[in-house]
C-alpha cells in the first residue's frame, strides 16, 4: 500500500513563497526579484516582510538575470522568480553567460512548469526546461515533488553555493512528503522500496508514481519508486543500486522525453549498467488548453500509463 | 475586395450604432467565454474591444472568407499581447472567420481557441502564436517587409500591451523598424497603465512614452480607444501617414475593464475569471445585440 497518505492539497510554487520567506528571515544575504508575476509566485509574503530586499523588475525577464548576477558581486543571494519558460527559454544566454558561466550564485525559480499550468496552454507550458538547465555545465536543477518538499528546497538552495534552478508548479497537488523528512540536494529518496522494477520520478509525477505503484502492487509487482528530486547532480549511486536489484527502469516527469529526468536516467544506465528503460514523458510534442488531469490523461503521463510502462519495461527484462 | 485605400472618412450615425452594438456583444461573448473555464483575461480584452471591433468590421482591407497564411493583398493583423485572445477571438468568429458557436470550446481540451492564440492548431485568422510577451512588434516588421519585397501595399496592424513595452525586444523591434523605414506598419499600444501586479507607473514606469517612440524614429499618434468615433479617427489619421517613410505608432489610452463598471479603475481583473453572480451583474450591463454564442 501507499505509505505515503495524501495530508492535503497545495500548489508546489505556495512552498516556494513559504521557504523564500523563511530563508529571507534567516539570511539577510537572501534577496529576491520578479518580473510581474509577484501573485503567481507567490512572493507576496517575502515582498512585504522585506520591501527593501525585494525588487520588482517589470515585464524583463533578460535584465532580470542579469541584475540578480550582478547582484551577487558584493555578495547578495538572489533569488529570481517567473514561469518556468520565461525563466528558461527566454533568458538562456542571459543565464549562460552571466550566470553560470560566471559562475555566480543564482537561485532561478521557476513555477508554472509543464502542462499542469493548463489553460494558459501550449506558449506558456514548457517541456524543454529541464533539458536546458542541465546542459549548463555547474548548473544544479532540482524539481520537488510537492508543497513541502518545495519548501525544504528552497531553504536548501538558499544556503547551497552555486546557480540552482528550482522548477516547480502552478495547480493544487497532493502534499505527501513528510515535513520533517530530510532533504539534501543531490540524494534521491526512495519511496517505496521494491524488487521487480525501478521507478524514478520527479516533480508532480511523484505521486502518480506512488499511485502506480500501489495499483501494482495488486497485480504482484513491487515497484520501487525513486523520487529523483534533484536531476543534477544526479544521484548515480542511487540509481545503480536500484537497477542492480529490479534490472528495469521506468521514467516519470512532466517534461518532453528529450532531455529530461530519462534521458539523465538513460545515461547512467548505458554507460554502467545497461538495463531495458521506459519513458513516461511527452512525446516530442508541445501542449495545449486543458485542465490539468485532463492533459496528463491525453499526453500520457498518468498513473494508469506508468502502470502500462512498467508492464512494457518487465517483458523486455 | 476593396481597392486600398478605400476607407470612409466620415462614419455615420448608423454606423456608429452597429459598431457600438458589435461591441456589446463582443464584450458579452468576452465575459461569458472567461467564465465557462474559469480562467483567461477579461480587463485587457474589455479594454481593446472598440479598437478590435473597428479594425475587423470597418477598417482591415480584408476577406474572412478567404483567409489565408500569406495574407497576400490583405491587411494584416498580429495579436503581440496574446493574452486578451477572447477579444480577438470573439471578433473573429463574429467577423466570419470561423463559426461563432466555437467559442465555447475556448480554453478547452482539443480546441482551435487556445489560451494564447496559435497557429499550431489552424485557427483562421491567427498567422504566429503570441503569449510571450514582446515579440509580436519584431514579426509584424518581418511581415511588412514581407510585403514591401512582394510589392503588396496592403498594411500590417499589431497590437501591444503598455506592460508588455517592458521587454527590451521591442524597442529593438523598434529601432529597426525605422531603421529600415518600415512604413507600411501600424502599431497600437493599450495604454490602459495596467498589468499584473499593478499599475505600470508602479511597476516599472515608461516614462515619456510619446517621446521615447519618437525619439525611436516613429510617426506618434494618440487616441481615446473607448471612444469609437475616435478609434475610427485615429485609425484613418495613422493609415494617412503610412507611406512616408517612417512607422506609425497609435498610443491608445483604454480602461481596462471597460464596460463592465465593477472591472475597471484598477489592474485586479487582468486575469481574473467572474462568478456566476458577477457575470450576471456584467451581462446586465451589456445587451444582447447579434445572439450569445
Ligand atoms: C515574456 C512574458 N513574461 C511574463 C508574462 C506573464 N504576463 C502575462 S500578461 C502580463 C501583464 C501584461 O501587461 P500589459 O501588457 O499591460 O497587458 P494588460 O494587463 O494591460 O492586459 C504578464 C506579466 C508573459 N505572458 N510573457
Ligand atoms: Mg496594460
Amino acid at each position: 500500500m501507499n505509505p505515503y497518505p495524501k495530508l492535503d492539497e497545495k500548489d508546489t510554487r505556495s512552498g516556494f513563497g513559504a521557504g523564500l520567506l523563511e530563508a529571507g528571515q534567516r539570511d539577510p544575504r537572501v534577496v529576491a526579484l520578479c518580473a510581474d508575476l509577484t501573485g503567481s509566485l507567490k512572493m507576496d509574503a517575502f515582498a512585504k516582510a522585506f520591501p527593501d530586499r525585494f525588487l520588482q523588475v517589470g515585464i524583463a525577464e533578460a535584465n532580470m538575470m542579469g541584475i540578480a548576477a550582478g547582484l551577487t558581486i558584493g555578495g547578495r543571494v538572489p533569488f529570481t522568480g517567473t514561469f518556468a519558460n520565461f525563466s528558461t527559454g527566454r533568458v538562456y544566454d542571459q543565464i549562460r553567460q552571466s550566470i553560470a558561466y560566471a559562475g555566480k550564485n543564482v537561485k532561478i525559480c521557476a513555477s508554472h512548469a509543464g502542462l499542469t499550468l493548463g489553460e494558459d496552454g501550449a506558449t506558456h507550458q514548457i517541456l524543454e526546461d529541464i533539458g536546458m538547465m542541465r546542459m549548463l555545465p555547474g548548473m544544479t536543477v532540482v524539481v520537488p515533488a510537492d508543497f513541502n518538499q518545495t519548501r525544504q528546497a528552497t531553504l536548501a538552495i538558499a544556503v547551497h553555493e552555486g546557480p540552482v534552478y528550482l522548477r516547480f508548479g502552478r495547480p493544487k497537488w497532493p502534499v505527501f512528503i513528510p515535513a520533517d523528512m530530510p532533504f539534501e540536494i543531490g540524494k534521491a529518496q526512495v519511496l517505496v522500496p521494491g524488487t521487480d522494477v525501478s521507478i524514478f520520478a520527479c516533480g508532480h509525477l511523484v505521486w502518480r508514481a506512488l499511485e502506480a505503484a500501489e495499483a501494482l502492487l495488486r497485480e504482484g509487482i513491487r515497484a520501487e519508486v525513486i523520487n529523483v528530486h534533484t536531476i543534477k547532480p544526479l544521484d548515480t549511486a542511487a540509481v545503480l543500486s536500484s537497477v542492480e536489484r529490479t534490472g528495469c527502469a521506468v521514467t516519470c516527469e512532466e517534461h518532453n522525453r528529450h532531455g529530461g529526468l530519462g534521458d539523465a536516467i538513460a545515461q547512467v544506465l548505458a554507460c554502467h549498467r545497461p538495463a531495458p528503460q521506459e519513458y513516461v514523458a511527452v512525446n516530442d510534442r508541445f501542449g495545449e488548453s486543458g485542465t490539468p488531469d485532463q492533459l496528463l490523461r491525453k499526453y500520457g503521463l498518468d498513473t494508469p500509463d506508468i502502470v502500462a510502462a512498467v508492464r512494457r519495461v518487465r517483458a523486455r527484462r | 475586395m476593396p481597392a486600398p485605400n478605400a476607407a470612409p472618412s466620415k462614419v455615420s450615425r448608423a454606423s456608429l450604432d452597429e459598431l457600438a452594438r458589435t461591441c456589446s456583444q463582443v464584450r458579452r461573448d468576452i465575459l461569458r467565454m472567461v467564465h465557462a473555464v474559469q480562467s483567461g483575461h477579461p480587463g485587457g480584452s474589455l479594454g481593446c474591444t472598440e479598437f478590435m471591433v473597428a479594425l475587423y468590421f470597418k477598417v482591415l482591407r480584408h476577406d474572412p472568407k478567404a483567409w489565408n497564411m500569406d495574407g497576400v493583398g490583405q491587411d494584416l493583423f498580429f495579436l503581440s499581447n496574446g493574452h486578451i485572445s477572447p477579444v480577438w477571438y470573439s471578433v473573429l468568429a463574429r467577423s466570419g472567420h470561423f463559426p461563432v458557436k466555437e467559442l465555447a470550446t475556448f480554453r478547452r481540451l482539443d480546441s482551435r481557441l487556445q489560451g494564447h492564440p496559435t497557429t499550431h492548431e489552424g485557427l483562421p485568422g491567427v498567422r504566429m502564436a503570441s503569449g510571450s510577451l514582446g515579440q509580436g512588434l519584431s514579426v509584424a516588421i518581418g511581415a511588412a517587409l514581407a510585403k514591401r519585397l512582394n510589392g503588396d501595399t496592403h498594411l500590417v496592424y499589431s497590437l501591444h500591451g503598455d506592460g508588455e513595452l517592458q521587454e527590451g525586444q521591442v524597442w529593438e523591434a523598434a529601432m529597426s523598424a525605422a531603421a529600415h523605414k518600415v512604413d507600411n506598419l501600424i502599431a497600437t499600444v493599450d495604454w490602459n497603465g495596467r498589468q499584473i501586479d499593478g499599475d505600470v507607473d508602479q511597476v516599472m514606469p515608461l516614462g515619456d512614452l510619446p517621446a521615447k517612440w519618437r525619439s525611436f524614429g516613429w510617426d506618434v499618434l494618440e487616441m481615446n480607444g473607448n471612444d469609437m468615433a475616435d478609434v475610427l479617427r485615429g485609425l484613418e489619421e495613422a493609415r494617412s501617414r503610412t507611406g512616408q517613410g517612417r512607422p506609425v505608432v497609435i498610443l491608445m489610452r483604454t480602461e481596462m475593464g471597460q464596460g463592465v463598471d465593477f472591472m475597471t479603475g484598477s489592474h485586479h481583473w487582468h486575469g481574473v475569471a467572474p462568478n456566476d453572480a458577477q457575470l450576471d451583474r456584467a451581462l446586465a450591463q451589456l445587451p444582447e445585440t447579434l445572439g450569445d454564442y
